[in-house]
């Protein structure tokens, strides 16, 4: 293959100049100085600020309520990704086996991919309105009194609903995809070595999904502990007291409205390392990942 | 016991596309058949319906006595090897061999000899814990003919299985499979548009063309009497020349002229299609046809003359011996080893 060089040194670094100040202004800076005002306590009026050290930090290992939504956020996340993951597969493969390369209704599928996440919370708490949601009658019929925004348990189950329901298009695409790159003659011949479609599934299709699951896996928790929250915002408005929250919602309430801001530093200095813990395991896997050929 | 038999069977796909016309046909207990064809003849409908990977529109299919349209495929008792050889990418060697075995029940310990066997036989021992990425494609090609025979099946289905080695690595694996076919006796049905490989391997050859049978025949019978000229042309390399020719006063002539051969008796006069074998024309200073060559093709263990007989292309296969200029000449045709063939529908006479 042929490599096209360069003549000057100035005209790569000026191509990349864009791109490098889109991700210093939008990035590093905002994180630096995130980094920055965790070790300050601020004052709410906005009065100047004293070095505390890490004191934040301390605070918030040391707060109850800090570890409640940790442990929160933890299950709420575990559920989001196993179910968005577990139903977009179910569907795959059910769709798989109807519509071999049928484009339109992978098509329609993806539509709900391209909701935004306050519209899905939104369309969340027209379904489960307490007077005349359909899903909340559907609960109330069979006998669960669904208070959204009352009770933490029906709300974090909304929440749950609503983020999974958001995700499976995606998941769904991604596996219906991988799926659809199974050759046809590999599965033909564990039809024939194999009677059982459920054997064939775990023994063949299963593992030849791998790569595509551990991608999705990673982008699912990445998804449930950062983008849902949107999602959060408008399902718990207003009365974020009581409500289940995540931890990314908890540092903007703690900052916006409590104007705690080296607290919620603290807090984003905290998930940003849990990203970069995230995303070094996804390169190690990318790397490792078994090229089949 | 594993005879196949073909009772009317048709395929037509969803799409309302017919691949195979009603057809029927049987193979004996044993014995190596090959499906030939140019592609998109239904070669490979055919052969999948075989498997139960397609299913049968109409007609019945029986292995061994018993209908099996309704059969799933890994009940009737088949094995088939791909043309992509159909690998799981994620298993070794010995898992891939063996996960037929795995899945009929068959012990661990029973399996692992088997695969051992098998492995053996194919020369793929020391491959055995290997992914099949790591593997050449000759190798994989033993790999999927392992986990063929190490389920001793009653029936082998191949579908062009060497078409994606190189030519040095097919002619070895085309004897190494006939002579394992051989040993085991096991029926098979070969699945390939390659003609030399039909004419070397088959007991039997079936040549398709779209969707229907032209000629089932040895390979011998398929070479020296085409039933079409289909067949003429697609068996034999180079292919057999066909001119016009015309029937007059009881004899085959060429432009109205030279007579070739003698027809019987009540033949009616007309139009027909002369067949010959570049090999059964035979240079002769003193023959009846004159002979314009205008291309020598040196081809080693022989030589091919190419030109023109009575304004038509003609191609003569001469040997090595032979030395020979482009030029006028003439030829015998003996018409022992002459086809004729109406000249619309392309039948033989
Ligand atoms: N699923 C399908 N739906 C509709 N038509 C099909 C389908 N599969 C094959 N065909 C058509 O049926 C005909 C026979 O196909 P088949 O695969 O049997 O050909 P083949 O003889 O094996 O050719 P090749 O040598 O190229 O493999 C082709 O014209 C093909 O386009
Ligand atoms: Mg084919």
């Amino acid at each position: 293959m042929k490599r096209a060089g360069f003549t000057t040194r100035w005209l790569p670094i000026l191509l990349l100049l864009p791109q490098l100040l889109i991700i210093f202004v939008f990035f590093y800076w905002p994180a630096g100085h995130a980094l920055h005002s965790s070790f300050f306590l601020q004052d709410p009026f906005g009065f100047g600020s004293t070095f505390v050290g890490l004191d934040n930090y301390r605070d918030l290992a040391g707060n109850k309520e800090y570890m409640r939504i940790a442990r929160f956020t933890l299950l709420f996340t575990l559920l989001v990704t196993f179910f968005s993951l577990a139903f977009a597969l179910l569907l795959a493969v059910k769709a798989d086996n109807v519509l071999r390369g049928a484009k339109t209704y992978r098509t329609l599928l993806m539509w709900v991919y391209a909701i935004a996440p306050p519209v899905a919370g939104f369309i969340g708490l027209i379904m489960f309105d307490q007077s005349w949601g359909p899903l909340t009658r559907f609960l109330q019929s069979i006998g669960w009194d669904f208070t959204l925004g009352v009770n933490f348990r029906d709300t974090a189950t909304a929440m749950v609903i609503v983020s999974v329901w958001k995700q499976v298009p995606v998941n769904f695409i991604f596996f219906l995809s991988g799926l659809q790159s199974i050759p046809r003659s590999v599965r033909e011949a564990a039809m024939i070595d194999n009677r059982s479609a459920a054997g064939r599934f775990w023994d063949v299709t299963f593992p030849l999904l791998a790569p595509t699951g551990f991608f999705l896996l990673i982008t699912n928790i990445t998804y449930s502990l950062f983008e849902t929250f949107g999602t959060i915002d408008v399902l718990v408005k207003g009365e974020p007291g009581n409500n289940p929250m995540t931890l990314v919602y908890k540092v903007y309430v703690d900052g916006f409205r409590g104007n705690d801001l080296g607290g919620s530093s603290a807090q984003s200095v905290v998930l940003m390392v849990l990203v970069l813990a995230l995303t070094i395991f996804q390169f190690r896997l990318v790397e490792r990942r078994i090229h089949y050929t | 016991m594993a005879q196949v038999k073909l009772d009317a069977v048709r395929k037509v796909y969803p799409n309302g596309y017919q691949a195979v016309v009603p057809t029927s046909f049987q193979i004996e207990d044993g014995e190596f058949v090959v499906l030939v064809g140019p592609s998109g003849c239904g070669k490979s409908t055919l052969l999948r319906m075989i498997a139960g990977l397609e299913d049968i529109t109409e007609g019945t299919l029986s292995i061994g006595g018993h209908a099996v349209n309704d059969v799933d495929p890994a009940d009737r008792d088949i094995a088939m090897v791909f043309q992509n050889y159909a690998l799981y990418p994620h298993m070794t060697v010995r898992k891939n061999i063996g996960y037929g075995l795995k899945n009929r029940k068959v012990p661990a310990a029973e399996i692992e000899a088997k695969v051992q066997e098998a492995a053996k036989m194919l020369n793929l021992t020391e491959y055995l814990d290997r992914k099949p990425s790591q593997l050449s494609g000759g190798q994989r090609q033993r790999v999927a003919m392992g986990r063929a025979v190490v389920r001793d099946p009653k029936l082998f289905l191949f579908d062009e299985p060497l078409s994606n080695l190189d030519a040095k690595l097919r002619n070895q694996m085309r004897i190494e499979i006939k002579a394992l076919q051989r040993r085991l006796g096991v029926t098979s049905v070969y699945v390939t548009h390659d003609q030399v490989e039909a004419m070397t391997m088959a007991d039997r050859i079936i040549v398709l063309n779209e969707g229907k049978i032209e000629q089932i025949g040895t390979p011998s019978e398929i070479y020296h009497n085409p039933a079409s000229t289909f067949v003429a042309s697609f068996m034999g390399a180079p292919p057999m020349n066909l001119i016009r020719a015309q029937i007059e006063d009881g004899q085959v002539k060429i432009n109205g002229g030279t007579e070739l051969m003698a027809v019987p008796a009540g033949w009616d006069s007309g139009e027909i299609t002369l067949g010959v074998r570049p090999e059964d024309a035979v240079l002769d200073h003193s023959g009846a046809v004159p002979f314009e060559i205008s291309i020598v093709e040196e081809l080693g263990a022989h030589r091919l003359l190419h030109g023109e007989m009575a304004g038509q292309p003609f191609t003569v296969h001469v040997s090595k011996e032979v030395d020979i200029q482009p030029g006028q000449t003439r030829l015998t045709l003996n018409p022992s080893t002459l086809s004729l063939f109406d000249a619309e529908s392309g039948k033989t006479l």
